[in-house]
């Protein structure tokens, strides 16, 4: 199963190692606990062990169960998000995401209860209830998604009494999110979030709802993503009930069960969603990437096969055509730059990093490390299918691997997020961030296009030749 | 100095905070611990505190930034941390081989009782005799309580408390300086040996958190306050607390006085003239010397420049928010440039503040003062007092776009801007970079709000 680096008998006696000389990259040795969790391609069956609680002291590049929650529900912009615990949880997400509305911003406004030691002690619930009523006064919001973090899981807030308790009161959906930080991982946070939007869903009008119609699940709506997809259905002629929760309004979701299919992309946060809607409604679902040209072109053509309607499909393909077109002499062009180089990809969902590797080899480049957050067996089988063999496989990695990594197969690219981009930069290695905080849409084909000259701008710059990693390297041929 | 009329401190009036004006107690203590050689900060909680806050200093520092997490389940909840923390520290210790493993805890491991304290002797029995066992040192640091201005504070004690041994009187001068820049640490070094004092920084992340481009990874960023230093804080000749607000219970120079009985200085950070003169003829004292010429010359330079931008700041009025000691510094250094300052406001509730801020007033202004509050209460009172500036951190952005106000950025955090982590705030030097940027910022402000498009200003 592992077949990089050192023993573990070794990484014991690491200890001796001096703290502050700097280590060669086959000097960062795997903890015994984490060998499971990486492989190197080869052409075996991948058996790897993923989707466990992350290890104590392994310095984990994930979050928590609020964080999974809180990504998921954020871009619904006219309700209010109250976080219910200490100041952090509620500070360190402050418009963290560039989930774009088209109307209200409420998501973007950081409300916490800001609880404190006589709150711990006399618990919060009097505290959430005077939050509440205060911020939906002011606010008007549609409906109040309140998400628990650490603490309230322990002083035992009864969260659905005060729900229903201000549901009652006020008028609008007030919707508790069971995200106490440490009950599982960022995946029980989707699943959180998800419940919470369960109790939306089916509560609003579904009339004038025309069977040509879908809900587009799990995209937020980064840089203005799912505007650009939402126009794309829309050119074939299809309706989009609802955005979910990419520039997501309550009354959508809340009809959103009156739709012929969910559209399910990032499958990791948003297909729990998507099964309680089978099972509760009979909406049939389809997961989907809107990263690269292949896997945008078969969104569209799976949605248009879905309604067997051959009409559909017919203005997918034209559809696609006239984008690809219109893309495709520039993407050329970048993939004689890109040719050959090696990149890293490290996302939250392995939906993604499929996509990813997908358009690297369109552009030339070959993926070399690959790994998620949150991927599960089948998704690092089919990883390892479409990587080439010799490719290193990571779950729920952490900076050391990281680095090792990126130091042993020597990538010129790193993709991933804010977390990951001082490890590649340290070692003079190009970046681009497919995460949270990214401003230029990657998504769709004119996404593929900005994607390519995003990773051109920084691969192909002139300043790797000034870092001394990289410098050294040259010295070395 | 005509003494201000006093105002009303507010109190908050909502049950909700709105856009906080402060982060949470472990954020400081992990940013202390970076500033000790060979540490790697550990947080006893839920692996999302680790990774937020990590997430949080690197859109500041831009640097790598390791914090380890005891990774809690709901068993940990249920039965309490020590089985994770035990496998944590361990596993650290393997992967990292640190000198220090600085311990903070959260609100969670707080509130189910869990006793750090304990685990940590039980650890340091269990692991006897072995000079590669990383020395731990722990400081409670529940969320619900303060903010990271306190965490930092109290993070810097402990470790001090946990190295510092009495011995033979040394020449080290201790410096304790707060949370300030990578630049401003490196300023206080320079001032140093322009004074030829052995001075040191606790905590020193000058480096670790601003470091060079890397060879290859490091497990630890080079760079920290050097243990073998730290052990010799109890014999220092003397030891400084740069802050007029935090509680000399929360001090590291504070412990060395009662401890070891050294000097202790407690002083306003140099920010500004008033708070660089007293700074450097502190140094002059302590080394015997005179100030240096090239301070003179700096001061001068400054001087003039004063007079030369003092009518673009003259009566402008100015809204100043952030953490307490960093707001402090800029209202005496900006209330005497005759800027009017209008509103002084901090996230953390601080005792004292009012009576400080008026305390460090020049000129006419009698600011409206916020101890405690949040940006919705911030903005409330923008409305109300009707400033021209906003000065303070990256978190006023959203305030100032709203309000159509331009927003100078200092101190921390800063996210929108680049280069934040090494600004300078301290000495002459930094009171003339920041004289230059509000003016500057005044200038562009105008020039944008004019229709004309004055070529000269």
């Amino acid at each position: 199963m592992f077949k990089v680096g050192i023993p573990f008998a070794i990484s014991l006696c690491m200890k001796t190692t001096l703290p502050h000389k700097s280590p060669k990259a086959s000097d960062i040795t795997l903890l015994k606990d984490r060998q499971l969790s990486v492989h190197e391609t080869d052409g075996s069956p991948v058996e790897m062990t993923c989707g466990l609680a992350s290890l104590a002291g392994a310095v984990s590049q994930r979050a928590c169960v609020f964080c999974g929650s809180r990504v998921v529900l954020y871009p619904v912009a006219d309700a209010v998000h109250i976080v219910h615990g200490p100041i952090g949880c509620a500070a360190y997400t402050w418009d963290i995401r560039g989930s774009l509305s088209s109307g209200p911003e409420l998501h973007r406004l950081s409300f916490s209860t800001d609880l404190r030691e006589r709150d711990v002690i006399y618990g919060g619930e009097k505290k959430l209830t005077a939050a509440l009523l205060e911020l939906i006064k002011e606010h008007k919001p549609n409906a109040a998604f309140i998400y628990s973090t650490c603490i309230v899981g322990i002083i035992g807030d009864d969260m659905e009494a005060v729900c229903r308790k201000v549901a009652a009161e006020t008028g609008i959906p007030v919707l508790p999110v069971h995200s106490e930080g440490f009950k599982g991982s960022k995946k029980d946070g989707y699943s959180a979030a998800c419940n919470a939007l369960m109790r939306l869903v089916g509560t609003g009008d579904t009339s004038n709802i025309p069977l040509l119609s879908i809900n587009i699940l799990g995209d937020f709506n980064l840089a203005g993503e799912i505007w650009m997809i939402k126009e794309y259905y829309q050119r074939m002629g299809i309706e989009v009930i609802a955005t979910v929760t990419g520039d997501g309004r309550v009354a959508d979701i809340q009809r959103c069960h009156g739709a012929s299919l969910n559209v399910v992309q990032c499958s990791g946060s948003m297909i729990h969603l998507a099964k309680a809607m089978e099972e509760k409604y009979g909406t049939p679902f389809l997961r989907v990437s809107y990263f690269g040209i292949e896997d945008m072109s078969r969104a569209l053509y799976d949605v248009a096969e879905h309604f067997e309607d051959p009409e559909l499909t017919n203005r997918a393909a034209t559809l696609i055509k006239e984008e690809v077109s219109v893309v495709m002499p520039r993407l050329r062009e970048l993939r004689e730059k890109l040719k050959g180089k090696r990149a890293a990809v490290y996302t939250g969902g392995a939906f993604k990093a499929f996509s990813l590797v997908r358009s690297l080899r369109l552009l030339g480049m070959r993926t070399a490390i690959a790994g998620s957050q949150t991927g599960n067996k089948d998704d690092y089988k089919e990883l390892a299918e479409i990587c080439d063999p010799g490719t290193v496989l990571l779950d729920d990695t952490n900076p050391l691997e990281l680095a090792k990594y990126i130091q042993e197969k020597n990538v010129d690219l790193f993709i991933g997020g804010v977390k990951e981009r001082p490890i590649a930069y340290k070692l003079g290695v190009a970046f681009c961030d497919h995460n949270h905080e990214r401003k230029i849409a990657l998504a769709g084909f004119e996404g593929l296009l900005n994607f390519a000259e995003e990773v051109h701008a920084s691969v192909n710059s002139p300043i790797w030749n000034l870092v001394p990693r990289r410098r050294n390297q040259e010295d070395a041929i | 100095m005509t003494p201000p009329a006093v105002k009303k401190e507010k109190a908050p009036s909502y049950a909700s905070s709105c856009n906080a004006c402060r982060q949470c107690t472990p954020l400081g203590a992990c940013l202390a611990f970076k500033g000790i050689e060979g540490a790697v900060p550990f947080l006893h909680g839920s692996q999302g505190c680790a990774t937020y806050i990590r997430r949080y200093l690197i859109s500041h520092f831009r640097e790598p930034i390791d914090i380890a997490s005891s990774s809690f389940s709901e068993d940990s909840a249920i039965f309490g941390g020590e089985r994770n923390f035990r496998r944590g520290i361990g596993n650290l210790t393997k992967q990292y081989s640190p000198r220090v493993i600085g311990v903070a805890t959260t609100c969670l491991s707080e509130t189910i009782g869990d006793d750090v304290p304990s685990f940590l002797r039980q650890i340091e029995k269990d692991v006897t005799e072995s000079e590669d066992q990383p020395k731990l040192v722990h400081v409670s640091t529940p969320s619900y309580t303060g903010s990271h201005i306190d965490g930092f504070h109290e993070a810097t004690r402990s470790v001090v408390k946990t190295f510092a041994v009495r011995g033979p009187v040394n020449n080290r001068l201790v410096i304790f300086p707060g949370m300030v820049s990578t630049e401003d640490l490196r300023s206080l070094k320079q001032d140093f040996n322009a004074f030829e004092l052995h001075g040191i920084l606790a905590p020193d992340y000058s480096d670790t958190m601003d470091g060079p481009a890397w060879e290859s990874y490091h497990r630890m960023s080079p760079g920290g306050t050097p243990l073998s230093e730290l052990a010799l804080f109890g014999g220092a000749k003397a030891a400084i607390d740069f802050t007029h607000c935090v509680a000399d219970k929360q001090l590291a120079g504070s412990y060395l006085q009662e401890t070891f009985g050294i000097v202790r200085h407690r002083l306003p950070a140099p920010m500004g003239i008033e708070a660089t003169d007293r700074w450097l003829e502190l140094l002059s004292t302590l080394s015997g010397k005179e100030i240096p010429a090239h301070y003179q010359e700096q001061r001068g330079r400054l001087i003039d420049a004063v007079v030369d931008g003092h009518k673009y700041l003259s009566r402008v009025p100015v809204a100043l928010f952030g953490e307490a000691d960093h707001v402090l510094g800029l209202c005496a250094f900006l209330s005497g440039l005759g800027l009017e300052i209008r509103l002084v406001a901090t996230g953390g509730k601080t005792k004292g503040f009012e009576e400080a801020v008026n305390n460090n007033l020049s000129g006419e202004s009698t600011p409206e003062i916020l101890n405690g509050v949040d940006f919705r209460d911030i903005e409330r009172a923008v409305e109300r007092l009707e400033p021209k500036l906003l000065v303070g951190n990256s978190k006023g952005y959203t305030l100032s776009r709203r309000k159509k106000l331009p927003l100078m950025r200092t101190g921390f955090p800063i996210h929108d801007r680049f280069g934040g982590q090494r600004l300078l705030h301290f000495g002459y030097a930094g009171a003339q970079r920041l004289l230059d940027e509000l003016i500057n910022t005044v200038i562009t402000h105008r020039q944008a709000e004019s229709d004309v498009g004055w070529t000269y200003i």
